[in-house]
């Protein structure tokens, strides 16, 4: 990935033998991700999945295909944290954490363990990272004939709370032209590995990228620090930004777990007003944003698509 | 966030090792007698998720058994934010010599909950964080590493606690910490946390929130619904949350959000997909005026099966000027499925309104034209788009739609019912799929075999049969794709029929 490890990481998927795993397996392979085990534990020695050969433990697929840097996780939400700490203690750096439903005690242990390995993790509850051109890591775009119809290469870097928006976003961004340098699923939950904030500093650091679309929604903080890394020059390129929930009320989940409004925090005009304050442009549709984008490109002289 | 009530709470802290007021439940004014003859005068507390219940009116201290019926008999017979008041706390007084606050917090971004103390009780921690920052420590908890009493004691002294009480309260913050994380709570409020003349440290007050995502591994917890609802469930809630429980193929969230409205008032049936898809999707029919009955989100990949309940459930809504779906646009799943199930709860129920869907993303060609076609013998106007209309789009052409009023349609549709069922097996979820071999036999698209998602139906002398077992079929190699009936009726001869059931909601919902 440009943000994340690029062409030559090597990637692992645990749970690859459930449907799911199987599924997602056969997209990574397809577009062309270095997958080059499965761990199922159990299951090791079986029949490969999708030519992938599958393992009992992150070690034994270490021990034949030397470092791991990334595992993609399908193991039910209850087995999440023990995948992700073998994995951590099997030495890869990334993980990409796709269930919902992940107990929160549950994250923060991971959390912990990410400090102490020195790893990080994305998600949980989050559909992936994906890098036109480059791979796929976790499930966006669900095959690979969608994934080279509907991303292109380009300039704009995408970080969203919603599955379905990255999506969405970046289709509508390569059909005004405009391609993408990586797409990022943050996850919906409340506690998450790589929040907005952290992705944003990312796209910041990164050469590929020269704007940044922020897709938020009402709950937390992650808007806020955002505006916050903006106001303080931590952040100097363009955002476009949109925000989702305005027409929710306080106190009603809306499916994601960190979409709830408590009191004065995480309010839809909150997070417009700063975003707005720190100079970002907030748009009320998302399909304003490709026209939105193609200004500030025109402006800057930055070309749409990268070949 | 899953509430839990003050005396759950107080319940689990006691547990852990925490002094709590001696108490008793109450559920009926038949309980009065018992409790005052145990606990004496005291003070009575309806058990609501409501803060500042004094000026409610709902925290009483009757004096006599007399007062303690009447308290009773008021309390019970009211409701507060739609929920019935069920339950009473009647607790012993306290002889109050000094309050405090202690909490336990979840902070987005952190990867530990914080510890929270306060000299000062009684108002709300934001009041006393900014009144007395001076009265405050935060300190955050690593659950593998608990502190032992001795490191809270400079930061007790720190707020202005001296003397013995540093004791008391450091093993008493210890309890809390060691609570919290067993029951994995989100939030564990005590405020006031009370110091007494005889010099004991007790929980007064008690808020815990525990994460919905691990109330699988606490049944003791007793909740029916791990969602934050914002209300009590409703009958068509719990009626979806029967519905989702079990099934974990693909999510199936079902919120109501206006009941007792009229025809043309502008409430909508909604049917979302992906939590931020789904919001989206609200803003714009927001935009347009139209307020939805519901909010529901599908997704995750979930079978046709789950699609339909969840269609006939929003269906379901007496008085809803339309139904309409969205997602984001682009979703990574197979569309048609969303479709099948969508058609056959418009086949079941044919509303006499207008219905809008986007479903946009992989294979939407087939969903639209399932979507649309297999409906065109319905009252209802069916109107499906695919990923590069917008959701602004499909909002406005359902207010075209409604301000247009519906073309008359014919008679009333006819769907061919099959006579008696030849063969049948059951599903997961307890349905039945059977086909009448009198009508496959001169069936001569075999649709049924074809579309079938599992490829478990073979064709033995011109009928379909199973080419699995049917325990096999009944264990979820059936995914209740929906092929066999709704495709079978509007390419093939009417013969397979899938029955689901959806527990509670044939026999009348209102």
């Amino acid at each position: 990935m440009s943000i994340l490890p690029g062409k030559s990481g090597k990637v692992i998927i645990q749970g690859i033998t459930g449907r799911e795993g199987r599924a997602r397996t056969k997209l990574m392979v397809d577009i062309g991700t270095n997958v080059v085990a499965g761990v199922t534990p159990g299951q090791g020695g079986s029949r490969g999945v999708w030519g992938v050969p599958v393992y009992d433990t992150v070690n034994e697929a270490v021990e034949i295909h030397g470092n791991i840097d990334i595992t993609v996780v399908f193991v039910p939400a209850p087995l999440v944290k023990n995948a992700v700490i073998e994995s951590f203690a099997s030495g890869v750096k990334l993980a990409v954490i796709v269930p919902d439903r992940v107990p929160v005690y549950d994250v923060m242990a991971i959390a912990r363990a990410a400090g102490e390995y020195g790893a990080r993790f994305t998600g949980p509850n989050t559909l992936g990272v994906l890098s036109p051109g480059i791979g796929v890591l976790g499930m966006i775009g669900g095959n690979a004939d969608s994934v080279r119809k509907w991303f292109k290469p380009g300039p704009v870097g995408i970080t969203s709370r919603s599955g379905g928006l990255t999506t969405s976003t970046a289709y509508y961004l390569s059909q005004a032209g405009i391609g993408q340098s990586t797409i990022v699923h943050v996850g919906g939950d409340s506690i998450i590995g790589l929040p907005h904030p952290e992705v944003v500093k990312l796209f910041q650091d990164d050469p590929e990228t020269k704007l940044i679309v922020l897709l938020g929604e009402i709950g937390g903080s992650q808007e806020e620090d955002v505006a916050e890394l903006m106001s303080t020059g931590k952040v100097t390129k363009p955002v476009v930004a949109y925000v989702g929930g305005r027409g929710a009320k306080e106190g009603t989940q809306f499916s994601h777990a960190g979409a709830i409004i408590e009191g004065s925090r995480g309010t839809y005009q909150g997070k417009v007003d700063s975003l707005r304050d720190a100079g970002a442009i907030v748009v009320d549709d998302i399909s304003s944003i490709p026209a939105e984008v193609k200004k500030i490109l025109d402006k800057l002289g930055i070309p749409y698509v990268r070949d | 966030m899953s509430k839990l009530f003050e005396y759950q709470g107080k319940k689990l802290l006691e547990a852990g090792g925490f002094k709590i007021p001696r108490s008793m439940i109450i559920k009926s004014i038949s309980d009065a007698e018992e409790v005052f003859e145990e606990i004496g005068s005291g003070v009575l507390k309806a058990q609501v998720f409501t803060t500042g219940r004094a000026a409610l009116g709902l925290v009483k201290f009757p004096e006599t058994l007399k007062d303690l019926h009447t308290y009773i008999g008021e309390m019970l017979s009211q409701s507060i934010k739609g929920y019935k008041i069920e339950t009473l706390l009647f607790e012993e007084k306290l002889d109050i010599k000094q309050e405090y606050f202690a909490g336990i917090i979840l902070s987005t971004g952190k990867s530990s909950p914080t510890l929270v103390f306060s000299s000062k009780g009684g108002s709300g921690i934001e009041e006393i964080v900014s009144k007395y920052p001076e009265s405050v420590f935060f300190l955050d908890i690593n659950p593998d590493k608990i502190p032992l009493p001795f490191e809270l004691i400079p930061l007790l002294k720190d707020t202005g606690i001296s003397g013995r009480i540093l004791n008391l309260l450091s093993s008493s913050l210890i309890s809390l910490i060691k609570t919290a994380i067993k029951n994995e709570a989100k939030s564990l409020e005590i405020n006031p946390l009370v110091l007494t003349k005889e010099g004991k440290i007790i929980a007064a007050d008690c808020h815990m929130t525990v994460d919905d995502y691990a109330v699988f591994r606490h049944p003791e917890f007793g909740i029916e619904i791990a969602r934050e609802l914002g209300h009590p469930p409703t009958e068509l809630e719990k009626i979806a949350w029967a519905v989702e429980k079990d099934d974990y193929r693909g999510t199936f969230y079902f919120i109501q959000m206006e009941q007792n409205f009229k025809k043309g008032d502008g409430v909508l049936g909604f049917h979302g997909a992906g939590g931020g898809g789904s919001m989206m999707s609200m803003d714009a029919l927001q935009t347009y005026g139209y307020k939805v009955a519901n909010f529901c989100d599908t997704s995750g990949n979930p079978p046709a099966s789950k699609i339909y309940r969840a269609a006939k459930i929003i269906l379901s809504q007496k008085n809803i000027d339309g139904y309409f779906g969205s997602g984001s646009g682009v979703a990574s799943q197979e569309q048609f499925h969303s479709a099948r199930g969508i058609v056959k709860a418009l086949r079941e129920v044919d509303p006499d309104f207008s219905v809008v869907f986007r479903l946009g993303g992989n294979s939407e060609d087939k969903a639209i034209r399932i979507l649309e076609d297999y409906t065109k013998d319905l009252n209802c106007s069916v109107k499906c788009f695919g990923k590069d209309t917008s959701v602004t789009e499909c909002a406005g052409e359902m207010d075209r739609m409604m301000k247009e009023g519906r073309e008359e349609r014919g008679e009333d549709i006819t769907n061919p019912e099959p006579h008696k069922f030849d063969y049948s097996f059951y599903t997961v979820t307890g349905g039945t799929v059977s086909f009448d071999y009198s009508l496959c036999k001169t069936c001569l698209s075999k649709v049924c075999i074809k579309e079938c998602q599992g490829g478990i139906l073979k064709e033995v002398n011109g009928v379909p049969v199973l080419n699995i077992t049917k325990t096999e079929a009944t264990s979820g190699k059936c995914t209740e794709c929906l092929a066999c009936e709704v495709e079978c009726l509007a390419i093939g001869n009417g013969g397979g029929k899938i029955f689901l059931p959806i527990e509670g909601l044939e026999g009348g919902v209102s």
